[in-house]
């Protein structure tokens, strides 16, 4: 039953000066499900993508039953037996064919395969895989009238009729809800009896109390620890994949006291208890949980993108309640919003336009736009942020990630706000610009209220004077960063200090 | 940056081979075509590209907003037939012809940014049915007929109204300048109109909003802007523009003529889409669409000056379009690292 499926041994892996992976080994057994942590930038996204054939590894060599396995695309990785279901859903499935069509599509792609559809074939054999796989939804049905699950089972389903050896799920219930992600809990369980390997890459508690047969842990691009003994010791996996890192930045003695910013009835999903949340000036907070646990909720709520809140909020102890980012900008509520290429990044500007977007107002006069103000604006900037570019006027998209995220939290330091929210400031961002972030959060913030919200513990730790932990919508735990509370933080943002009934599903 | 050496041939073709390329064609032009270089010449060829080049700014609006206008053509039309009813039909004054027509190209224009913003329909479909729309919709009062002093109504009266002196005045009237009766009013209004329109999306903070709305949505919105806003905008200002045109060509004509400016909206997309090779730009914009409109027309002059055939000229437009085209696709873009 445990034979290695996969075998992945002495993998390197380096971009350009940057060594992403060093020397990766790990065996991959059939008929198990291993769940691989990792913090950002350990490397486990450049793993997948070197056993999916988007990369190649620099040295090293991964087996496949025995087999030397060296994929140079996805496609020819896909035949090899190697699937992958990325974490977004729609990148596996297409929308607007039905079921039979999309279980099929691979098949009416290839060379031989006629020039008519035969539909009652196709249909007899869509419906085959997907009775296979416990779908029972009527075939004809359109994949876009589907659930997030159910296109999610759709997409491995597909995968699924090609007889994999290994299946690589990448976050795969970050957008199901607990009973969706039942669902495919049994799921997987059915395929790992048919002897499949599967490598599954979830940070949830809950999703590895259910299914996982052991934790591998990855920081700094080497598998830095590796549980297989039940109960899985998960904690001792969360301080594998954190490392050395649980140290916190200087933290602020002198907080303030007066309430920036207060939250009344704040519900974050329809199942979700409604809580309370004050924030002091000269404050920084991480709010921190596992995807989906609602902090994208939180800042929409703050931001003014959520149009029926139901929550009372004041703002300098006046009442406040947005109905658009223009008016929480107007009242002093600023917001630096998660994945930047989809929501920050106007990629046809320069770097001083980028900078400026907001506040046009500000560098113009009678609506004409002022060059001047605009340069001097980014000059200022640039030099507070250290952002590494020729000049000013360069195209935003010639500056590297890290540098990018600076002119998007620029953008937001270049005035002054009452409150500052910034989901997800060090996503895809490397240590050097992370810290020139942090630092610069931190030397402004002391007429603000700070609201970082960070799905990585040790982000939220680095930073914050103090930590709010969520999950799943409820407020579960408030903690000052203090190091006697690492122990406690740690465990709350795991999950343990809400009854998840976790034992009753899965296993 | 790229070094200042190594911005090599190819990011110099870049930038000024369509420049380069129309200096070429006017300098072979001058050679080849007797009569071609000289100042009436050089007006005929403005005043052929003036409307065109007016509706042309407009749609350049709606590109920048990553929209696009289909129904310019028919406002313009129907702004040629509203202004002809007005006059003939109504015998009301040239004052208010332009006002119904230009509030009629506002409405047009709010009617298409409401469809696009509110009720979610796409861009290119909402101005097609506008198109159809007013394409049928001017065509009813007159029961299909083109509108004429002395036409017969279909109530049986007669119509008595004439185009006022002061309309024509807009559409044929000649300034002096240098040359006795050489620059037309309409050549006028497209460099009014185009100046206008350029400092407006390439000098104020409305049209870098635009831009930032075109070149990614969601981040503008988030930034504060009220995009809705600018989007409606962006269709107000085509619909006016295009109304602009239509009356310049309701004074041309003289007359409400019902199967005039069916080439207008293919044109003047082609001048806008053009312009997005003029000095690189790779995107909507006022300057480029002007040259875009000036070099199809200059174009156009030529070849007929050496005898080309009439029927030649929409393959000629297509042929530049394409290579136009070209040039913004595959060569800017590709030095690129992304493009939208």
């Amino acid at each position: 039953m445990s034979k290695i499926a996969c075998q992945i041994s002495g993998i390197v892996k380096s971009f350009g000066p940057n060594k992403v992976l060093r020397e990766i080994n790990l065996d991959l057994p059939a008929g198990k499900i291993t769940a691989l942590m990792g913090a950002n930038g350990a490397g486990k996204s450049t793993l997948v993508k070197i056993l999916c054939g988007v990369h190649q590894a620099d040295a090293g060599s991964v087996f496949l039953f025995g087999k030397s396995f060296d994929p140079i695309s996805p496609a020819d990785a896909f035949k090899s037996g190697v699937v992958t279901v990325h974490q977004s859903i729609n990148n596996g499935v297409i929308p607007d064919l039905d079921i039979v069509s999309n279980l099929m599509i691979d098949r009416l792609a290839e060379q031989n395969s006629g020039f008519f559809i035969n539909s009652e074939k196709l249909k007899k054999e869509a419906n085959k895989i997907a009775s296979a796989m416990d779908i029972n939804i009527n075939t004809a049905t359109l994949v876009r009238d589907l659930g997030p699950a159910d296109k999610q089972m759709i997409a491995i389903a597909r995968a699924m009729s090609h007889s994999p050896k290994l299946l690589i799920l990448d976050e795969p219930t970050s957008s199901l809800s607990e009973n969706e992600a039942k669902r495919l809990f049994v799921l997987l369980e059915k395929l790992k009896k048919q002897g499949v390997a599967i490598l599954y890459i979830s940070h949830r508690m809950s999703d590895i109390n259910s299914i996982a047969d052991r934790i591998v842990a990855m920081r700094d691009g080497t598998i830095s620890g590796l549980f297989e003994d039940k109960p899985l010791d998960y904690e001792g996996a969360v301080t594998a994949m954190l490392g050395q890192k649980l140290s916190q930045a200087a933290i602020k003695t002198n907080k303030g006291k007066r309430v920036v910013l207060n939250l009344e009835g704040i519900k974050l999903s329809d199942s979700s208890t409604p809580f309370d949340l004050s924030f002091y000036e000269n404050e920084i907070v991480s709010i921190t949980g596992l995807i989906g646990s609602g902090k994208t909720n939180l800042a929409s709520e703050i931001f003014g993108l959520n149009n029926n809140s139901k929550a009372k909020m004041t703002l300098n102890a006046n009442s406040y309640s947005p109905n658009s980012p223009k008016e929480a900008i107007a009242a002093g509520v600023f917001m630096c919003p998660k994945d930047r290429a989809s929501n920050a990044i106007v990629s046809e500007f320069d770097i001083s336009n980028n900078l400026a977007l907001p506040f046009f107002k500000r560098h113009s006069k009678l609506s004409f736009l002022r060059n001047k103000t605009l340069r001097k604006n980014a000059k200022n900037s640039i030099d507070k942020l250290g952002i590494v570019c020729q000049s000013e006027m360069d195209s935003v998209t010639t500056l590297s990630g890290g540098n990018q995220q600076k002119v998007m939290v620029g953008r937001w330091l270049a005035e002054e706000s009452s409150v500052l929210l910034l989901d997800e400031p060090f996503q895809g961002v490397d240590i050097k610009a992370r810290r020139d972030i942090g630092l610069q959060i931190r030397s402004t913030s002391d007429q603000r209220a700070t609201l970082i919200f960070v799905a990585e513990l040790d982000e939220a730790l680095e930073i914050a004077d103090r930590v709010i932990v969520l999950h799943e919508g409820n407020l579960v735990g408030e903690f000052e960063n203090e190091s006697k509370n690492i122990p406690e933080i740690v465990s709350s943002f795991s999950g343990r200090s809400v009854n998840l009934n976790s034992s009753s599903y899965g296993t | 940056m790229v070094n200042v050496q190594k911005m090599s041939s190819r990011s110099f073709a870049i930038k000024y081979g369509f420049l380069i390329l129309l200096a070429g064609l006017v300098i072979f032009f001058s050679i080849a075509a007797e009569g071609f270089a000289g100042p009436r010449s050089a007006v005929f060829i403005f005043q052929s590209v003036s409307i065109t080049g007016i509706l042309a700014l407009g749609v350049t609006a709606t590109l920048v907003v990553d929209g696009f206008d289909l129904s310019i053509g028919s406002v313009a039309t129907s702004a040629l037939m509203l202004s002809a009813y007005v006059m003939v039909v109504l015998e009301m004054s040239a004052f208010s012809a332009i006002i119904a027509c230009l509030f009629m190209g506002a409405a047009v224009g709010f009617i298409n940014g409401l469809l696009i913003v509110k009720a979610k329909v796409p861009d290119l479909l909402a101005t097609l049915g506008m198109m159809f729309l007013l394409i049928g919709l001017q065509r009813i009062p007159t029961e299909g007929r083109s509108i004429s002093t002395g036409m017969k109504l279909p109530d049986g009266s007669t119509t008595e109204g004439v185009y006022s002196q002061a309309f024509l005045w807009l559409g044929r009237h000649r300034l002096d300048f240098f040359l006795e009766k050489l620059i037309p009013v309409p050549v006028i209004i497209f460099i009014l109109v185009g100046v206008l329109i350029w400092i407006f999306l390439e000098l104020t903070r409305h049209g870098r909003l635009m831009y930032a709305i075109g070149s990614n949505e969601t981040a503008t919105a988030l930034a504060g802007a009220n995009v809705n806003k600018y989007k409606i905008l962006a269709y107000v200002i085509s619909g006016v523009m295009a109304s602009i045109g239509g009356i310049l060509l309701s004074a041309r004509l003289g007359r409400g003529d019902i199967a005039s400016g069916n080439n207008l909206l293919l044109d003047s997309v082609a001048a806008a889409l053009i312009g997005f090779a003029v000095l690189g730009a790779a995107k909507p914009n006022a300057f480029g669409t002007a040259i875009g409109a000036i070099f199809v027309g200059i174009l156009l002059q030529g070849l007929t000056m050496m005898n080309a055939p009439y029927y030649t000229q929409d393959f000629v437009k297509g042929a530049v379009l394409v290579i136009a085209l070209i040039f913004t696709f595959a060569l800017s873009f590709s030095g690129r690292k992304s493009g939208h």
